[in-house]
């Protein structure tokens, strides 16, 4: 009672149905190339368009390849799927941001740095990582295409009301941990099913301590504890960040929306339904050994012995033994998790004067044209590049290897993205999750590094 | 698809694993489909499971056994973790799943299993290891799901369990009425909320 989930939430519900669940208002509903072509073949089916067409942006972004997008997409499905897209946003009178346009990029980075997301706002989309935009204080969380067609439709949907958790982590971060190895944390914690329910707000000094980009990236995750989304409270951190972004409320409005912003926040007496804390103290560069992001593990330690075996046999890797100094194939910078501009400044301020190891393929991939212009602007592709590291084109990648960036089999890639599922880079890949710093550190090495050795 | 589901029963399919994620159940380079044909995601339900690496069916996998069918699906806790693609449940309902048991399922999933006319049951821990051990026992073990009483009984041991469902989904289920024809049907409300919201 009185959380900031419950007022976002209640301030949105438009009617409760009786014995189920709620009408709930969407402020703003972004659609992807993936999981939108069946909704919008579903508004057409029912010969109805689309209620509020300026609370919809359109991005595509999976499919994307990483380089040569001036060029068609050489994948004949995966060219129809963005062209689909393409053409339901013209339908229907969307906004759509293509393919080489300026503001395309991942759909969950591209959102928050246009101020597309704002705090106080409901926000979904047809992807589970729709979770990051909670980093700006929103309720934010994925759905899927049905839902998707609800939103469209009538800009709402139907939902059972989450429970509200509360996650507080004190302290601060020691040298080399990120908010990547926090959520890695909490997720080997937790589980992948802890929040399962929930709708988790971070708190606590190790929180607010974070950047923006770092908030994004501990709300990102959020999912994969299970819950349905997390975000955090908006303070000066989040308004600085969004003042003078291209669709953030200007001059009186924006005062006049600061002044509500700071209303939003738990109350002192708010109760949540799980309470959660831990120290950041606790918290080292975590790295993962198994099959779902929860299988993880401080980076200087043991794979542990009740391990799944199934999982270890798919990683290829033993029970009791360490991580530390195994071999790494690839290395992957970037998706909604890990693409923005601080984690491209970490992985590049570990590389500054080192030369990527030999055997060693790195895919460094931006989230979005924005944050590859701040790449060139702060002369990080410079440093990248004296160093034997590329910087490609954005879009999502080798995350879920929708596009042609696949890890062939039985390949070990230290990746910052969100999941190591059996194929999920490519069929049989071998996902080793961590953060930029610990990737950066492995491209330099060829090794599992502690990052804090290099540093 | 809208199908009206009141009580099925049947053999059952077991997946005896944890933590089954939508990857899993349907991986991505499946997701570039356009249409909604379930048959073609159904054709490639848990396709890295259910085929070897030369396409051909692999053995040890259950849905190739033929010692097992039917419409129900029985897995472990945590089923659908992971991605929110509804292909998933387009990949279930195309193989002909009409429910799934488990004792957990994953919040996004869930939801595109019953937005699909897929059942998601859940169950406590001993009745689902109950089942689990009939179905091993024998294949031929049957369930009786009842969305009238929201019961599932296991039909070898008798054991019989209610499940939860909100009266307004149940309502759905059992008329083949989906959350569009809903809200499409009270327009009114979101102009009258939207006119009276501040911001």
């Amino acid at each position: 009672m009185n959380t900031l989930f419950d007022k976002i939430w209640d301030s949105h519900v438009v009617s409760a149905i009786d014995g189920g669940p709620q009408q709930l208002y969407i402020d703003r509903l972004y659609c992807h190339e993936v999981t939108s072509p069946q909704a919008f073949d579903g508004l057409r089916a029912r010969g109805i368009g689309c209620l509020r067409p300026s609370k919809v942006v359109c991005i595509p972004d999976h499919n994307i390849p990483t380089h040569d997008q001036d060029k068609p997409i050489a994948d004949p499905v995966s060219a129809a799927q963005v062209e689909t897209l393409r053409r339901n946003a013209s339908e229907f009178g969307l906004t759509y941001y293509g393919m080489m346009d300026p503001g395309n990029g991942i759909v969950h980075v591209v959102g928050p740095e246009k101020g597309l997301s704002l705090p106080g706002m409901t926000i979904v989309c047809g992807d589970s990582h729709t979770s990051t935009h909670g980093a700006v204080g929103a309720v934010a969380f994925g759905i899927g295409t049905s839902e998707v067609e609800m939103a469209l439709a009538s800009q709402c949907i139907l939902q059972q009301k989450p429970k509200s958790m509360r996650i507080s982590i004190g302290g601060r971060l020691g040298r080399g941990v990120t908010a990547k190895d926090m959520a890695l944390f909490l997720m080997m914690k937790l589980s992948t099913s802890g929040a399962t329910g929930y709708f988790v707000e971070y708190a606590g000094q190790a929180v607010s301590s974070l950047s923006m980009e770092g908030r994004l990236t501990l709300c990102n995750l959020s999912i994969e504890m299970g819950a349905r989304g997390g975000f955090i409270a908006p303070d000066e951190t989040t308004f600085e960040y969004l003042k003078g972004r291209e669709y953030s409320p200007k001059g009186e409005d924006w005062d006049r929306a600061v002044e509500y912003w700071k209303t939003l926040r738990s109350g002192d007496d708010a109760v949540f339904d799980r309470e959660l804390s831990f120290d950041a103290s606790e918290i080292s560069p975590m790295i993962t050994y198994g099959t779902n992001p929860g299988m993880g593990m401080p980076i200087d330690g043991t794979i542990p012995s009740d391990a799944s075996p199934k999982a270890l046999a798919y990683m290829g890797l033993e029970a009791g033994r360490p991580l530390l100094g195994h071999k790494v194939d690839y290395v992957f910078l970037g998706a909604c998790t890990n693409g923005r501009i601080e984690d491209f400044r970490a992985f590049a301020s570990l590389v500054r004067g080192r030369r990527k190891a030999d055997g060693v393929t790195a895919w460094l991939v931006p989230g979005s044209w924005a944050v590859k212009r701040q790449i060139e602007e702060e002369g990080l592709d410079r440093v990248l590049g004296e160093a034997g590291f590329e910087v490609r084109q954005p879009g999502c990648s080798a995350c879920l290897a929708m596009n042609d960036d696949k890890i062939p089999e039985g390949k070990y890639a230290v990746s910052t993205s969100n999941r190591n599922f059996e194929g999920r880079q490519g069929p049989g890949s071998r996902t080793l999750l961590a953060s930029p710093l610990t990737a950066a550190a492995a491209a330099v090495t060829g090794r599992v590094t502690d990052p804090r050795e290099l540093l | 698809m809208k199908q009206k589901f009141d009580i099925i029963e049947s053999t059952c399919v077991p997946l005896p694993l944890e933590n089954v994620d939508t990857d899993q159940i349907i991986p991505a380079r499946f997701l570039k489909a356009t249409t909604r044909d379930e048959k073609f995601f159904g054709e490639n339900l848990f396709r890295d499971w259910r085929y070897l690496p030369d396409g051909s069916p692999n053995p040890g996998f259950v849905l190739n056994d033929p010692r097992y069918g039917g419409c129900v699906l029985v897995a472990g806790k945590n089923f659908g973790s992971g991605s929110s693609r509804e292909h998933a449940a387009w990949a279930l309902a195309g193989y002909g799943f009409r429910a799934v048991i488990s004792s957990f399922f994953a919040d996004i999933h869930r939801n595109n299993e019953l937005n699909n006319f897929v059942l998601p049951v859940t169950v406590s821990e001993a009745f689902l290891a109950e089942l689990f051990d009939c179905i091993a026992a024998d294949p031929a073990t049957r369930v009786r799901i009842d969305v009238h009483e929201l019961t599932v009984t296991n039909l070898a041991s008798g054991r019989s369990e209610k499940f939860e469902m909100n009266a307004y989904k149940q309502y759905c289920f059992l008329n083949a009425m989906d959350d569009i024809d809903y809200l499409l049907a009270h327009k009114d409300r979101i102009e009258e909320y939207e006119r009276n919201s501040a911001l």
